[in-house]
């Protein structure tokens, strides 16, 4: 039910200016968030959406500007005032003490005290009574970090209940969910709408934002674009309004699925039986050249566990891997690199970029360890490398000197990626090269993506969107429980297939 | 001016150089130089001779900070190697033979590069926390240097050996000479190759470095093995000052001091980025300080309340906030807004260093 404009808006934030070194990062924009209602704060990377969302949160300073909180005109200095007027964020990267039990993360700071010191069986019950009020059934005395990433996001929003937040701000919070989660959470966010909590959601998937929002704003440079009920709001409008053009047909990469494979050669890569107890089931794999081949699956399904046995990130204990058809050792990322092999993990900030080196820097960085530390790479070499990649995938700001960590998402994918194309690699394994960017970056990269693959690169692709992954790949080999259940030809099969395939297929044989 | 301002190693010069003022202030000698015999005098030259061992360490220091490590066991280190070198000396027939000594102290560095090899070890390829794993030579070192001189302080006569502390070359000591080759050394081999970025990848994110296909393991080793080997020859130097080797004083503290010249020279305890001048600033700044404390006549049992005090002030100083607060200050006539955007500018960059 969508709320109506009589409700008395609990936040209002009138004229938002944040100027950061150099860049105006919000640049005099409204934003009016009502009880009951979901509101999605729509925009591509860099538009403005973290910035707004920090300076509601009082992560950041405003320059101008007012932030009226429930009729109160606030300055939010630290993220504990917002938090004290209501205000509760559930961050794109979970942001939890992973050494932490589940429980304890969701009373930090509000456990239950007995006789001056905290009660731990009420702490526990509490928590395990907030869990089941959100249908999550786990143990709240296991470790934190033993849990996926989706089962800690949904802890972060039941933290955030505990605070009884008024205004729940998510921000890309089903970016590592599957649809059974998304289901869960939307089920959550429905009931607390229905209690009269405002929430504001992030989300880089349009039909997630269509399926729960009430109403959509939509930023651009920093600017307001303007704001609309849903309805009012179809979606090529929406689209056309978050990249103020017309989105490029994604018709030629289509085609790029359909393109032919010569496999009567030597694949690339090869594996026979690579597996890890507890790990994977021992698989196959093989890779040819010009073939980008897309590993379909849910999260946890072992296709990110496939692809670092593959890459030495970590070391099997069955089966070989043949690279150009001759036996190779690879039981280090080292051992990889040399064999041409390149990895970008799914984790971007614990494993992808070092944030405090320079964009540059981070570039260089695969070149450099290839080549060891002995013959560092000229500085010509390197910035000639560091121009070309910025120049061709486009990342902003265009600085190489810029400290990697104050990018954007999309824009330290961009990064990662140019990171691994200077090591001219044969192989490159991207796991979730699109998750959490925006429209704009994600055709950027499947366009280079399909672009390299044509020239010979050979590509593994994993992405939990599957209409990308049928978008690309020529071929998809799917998994399931940590399981290799069979491979598809990406022409001959459309996403409700692949969907049943990797829901049902081999149901019956299997014990 | 304002780059100068916020030069990360502003504060430690600023620091360095009104020591360096007091200290000419209360005793013009301060700055005086003699020469004689062809050799300067002088209690600059003094700071710079005495500051050896401190600076060999602390840039050992410097390299395992940046890989997030710290190595304790230096001042052990030295006392193992002051041990060997003066056991062979006092052992051989001619003592002041110039080979003898040669060997001695070659087999004395060789030993502590052997327990920088055991230290990287326990860290690199067992995986220990490295504040335990040199945490262990750090209480045994000591005693197998006890082991080594029979439990006695070996002396020697040796001229050749003396001549390391307290020799001059050309017109200065040769243990500047020391400082400034290891420093020309160790700053060319970080800079000049790759192996300072590729330090600081390790040290920001060791596993982002170990999936872009850095050999995080070598690095961090070398970086214990270096450290060993710089912590051998400083106790050479701290053996030839007193012509002995003393297993129980030499390099008392000192993994203490080198890491507070290394966090006074600008490097973060967090690892990551890290700076030789820096290091270098941090060295001399507890060498003048500690050679004010004896010029001003404090009284032995207060030094160190007095060199904690001025330690204090210029850590508070160059901490971030006080920091931003200085240059708030000295930019309050410009718009507001410039100063909200620093503000954001240090949230930002305390967001990254989270």
């Amino acid at each position: 039910m969508p709320a109506d404009n009589e409700v008395p808006p609990i936040v209002e934030m009138r004229g938002i200016t944040i100027r950061f070194p150099g860049v105006l990062a919000l640049d005099n924009v409204d934003f009016t968030l009502r009880p009951g209602e979901v509101h999605s704060l729509m925009g591509e990377n860099g538009a403005g959406k973290s910035t707004l969302i920090k300076a509601l949160t009082g992560v950041y300073a405003i320059d101008s500007g007012t932030i009226t909180v429930a009729g109160e005109q606030r300055t939010f200095h630290t993220a504990a005032d917002a938090q004290e007027a209501g205000i509760s964020t559930v961050y794109q990267e979970v942001n939890l003490c992973a050494n932490l039990t589940v429980g304890e993360n969701v009373m930090l700071g509000h456990e239950p005290r007995r006789a001056g010191g905290i009660d731990w069986r009420a702490t526990q019950r509490e928590a395990a009574r907030h869990m089941e009020s959100l249908g999550l059934a786990i143990d709240p005395r296991s470790m934190l970090a033993s849990h996926s990433i989706a089962i800690q996001q949904l802890v972060a929003i039941i933290r955030a209940m505990v605070l009884e937040a008024k205004v729940l701000i998510l921000d890309e919070p089903t970016s590592s969910l599957d649809r059974g989660e998304v289901d869960q959470l939307f089920a959550v966010i429905r009931d607390l709408r229905a209690k009269g909590v405002a929430i504001l959601f992030v989300s880089h998937f349009l039909d997630q934002v269509y399926e729960i929002s009430d109403r959509i704003t939509v930023l651009r440079n920093g600017a307001l674009v303007g704001e609309h009920p849903i309805e009012e709001l179809p979606r090529d409008a929406l689209v056309t309004k978050m990249i103020g053009r017309e989105l490029e047909d994604l018709a030629t990469l289509e085609k790029s699925s359909h393109r032919a494979i010569d496999r009567t050669g030597t694949p690339v890569v090869k594996a026979e039986g690579l597996g890890k107890r507890g790990v994977l089931e021992p698989a196959d794999l093989e890779i040819y050249e010009g073939e980008v081949v897309g590993i379909a699956g849910l999260l946890g399904s072992g296709r990110t566990e496939l692809v670092r046995l593959l890459y030495g990130a970590d070391r099997p204990d069955a089966g070989q891997v043949e690279v150009q058809g001759a036996p190779a050792k690879v039981h280090s990322p080292r051992h990889a690199i040399d064999h041409r092999i390149s990895f970008s993990s799914e984790n971007r900030r614990e494993e992808g970029v070092v944030a405090d080196l320079t964009v540059a820097e981070n570039i260089v960085l695969g070149m450099q360890a290839r080549q060891g530390w002995m013959r560092k790479v000229p500085k010509k070499d390197q910035d000639a490398v560091v121009a070309e990649y910025i120049e061709a995938l486009g990342v902003r700001p265009a600085n190489p000197n810029a400290l990697v960590g104050n990018l954007s998402g999309g824009n330290q994918q961009k990064v990662l990626l140019a990171r691994w194309l200077a090591t001219a690699p044969e192989l490159l394994i991207l796991d979730e090269p699109t998750r959490g960017i925006d429209v704009g970056a994600k055709a950027d990269i499947q366009k280079k993506v399909s672009e390299l693959s044509s020239q010979g690169l050979s590509v593994i692709f994993i992405s939990s969107e599957l209409e990308e992954v049928l978008r690309l790949a020529q071929r998809v080999a799917v998994m399931r429980d940590r399981r290799k259940i069979g491979e598809l030809d990406a022409t001959q099969v459309d996403l409700d297939g692949l969907i049943d395939y990797i829901a049902n297929a081999g149901e019956g044989s299997a014990a | 001016m304002r780059s100068i301002w916020r030069h990360r190693l502003f504060w430690p010069v600023v620091a360095l150089l009104t020591l360096i003022a007091v200290n000419s202030i209360a005793r013009p000698n301060f700055i005086k130089l003699r020469v004689r015999d062809g050799e300067l005098f002088g209690a600059i030259i003094t700071i710079l001779r005495d500051s050896a061992p401190l600076m060999l360490v602390a840039l050992g220091m410097t390299i395992v900070i940046a890989t997030r490590g710290i190595d304790l066991s230096v001042g052990a280190i030295m006392a193992v190697s002051g041990a060997v070198a003066l056991t062979i000396i006092d052992g051989s027939d001619d003592p002041g033979n110039l080979a003898t000594v040669l060997i001695a102290v070659v087999v004395a560095i060789l030993v502590s590069m052997v327990l920088g090899v055991w230290n990287g070890f326990l860290v690199s390829v067992l995986g220990i926390q490295p504040i335990i794993a040199t945490l262990v030579l750090m209480l045994a070192g000591r005693g197998v240097a006890l082991l080594i001189t029979g439990g006695f302080i070996t002396t020697v006569n040796s001229e050749p050996f003396s001549y390391i502390a307290t020799g001059y070359l050309f017109v200065l000591p040769f243990a500047f000479f020391i400082s400034v080759a290891a420093i020309t050394v160790i700053g060319l081999v970080e800079r000049r190759t790759a192996l300072g970025v590729l330090t600081e990848a390790v040290g920001i994110n060791p596993e982002a470095s170990r999936l872009a296909g850095v050999r995080s393991r070598g690095i961090i080793w070398g970086a214990y093995i270096v450290s060993g080997t710089l912590a051998g020859l400083a106790g050479i130097l701290y053996a030839s000052n007193i012509r002995a080797a003393d297993a129980n004083a030499a390099g008392v503290f000192i993994e203490l001091y080198a890491i507070l010249a290394v966090v006074l020279g600008g490097t973060s305890l967090n690892g990551g980025k890290f700076s030789i001048a820096g290091t270098v600033i941090g060295v001399l700044i507890i060498q003048t300080l500690d050679s004010t404390i004896l010029f001003l006549g404090v009284p032995s049992a207060q030094s160190p309340v007095f060199f904690a005090v001025v330690v204090v002030v210029v850590v508070v100083v160059q901490s971030p906030r006080i920091r931003n607060a200085l240059g708030r200050m000295s930019r309050s006539r410009k718009p507001k807004a410039a100063v909200a955007a620093a503000v954001v500018e240090d949230k930002q960059k305390a967001e990254v260093g989270r």
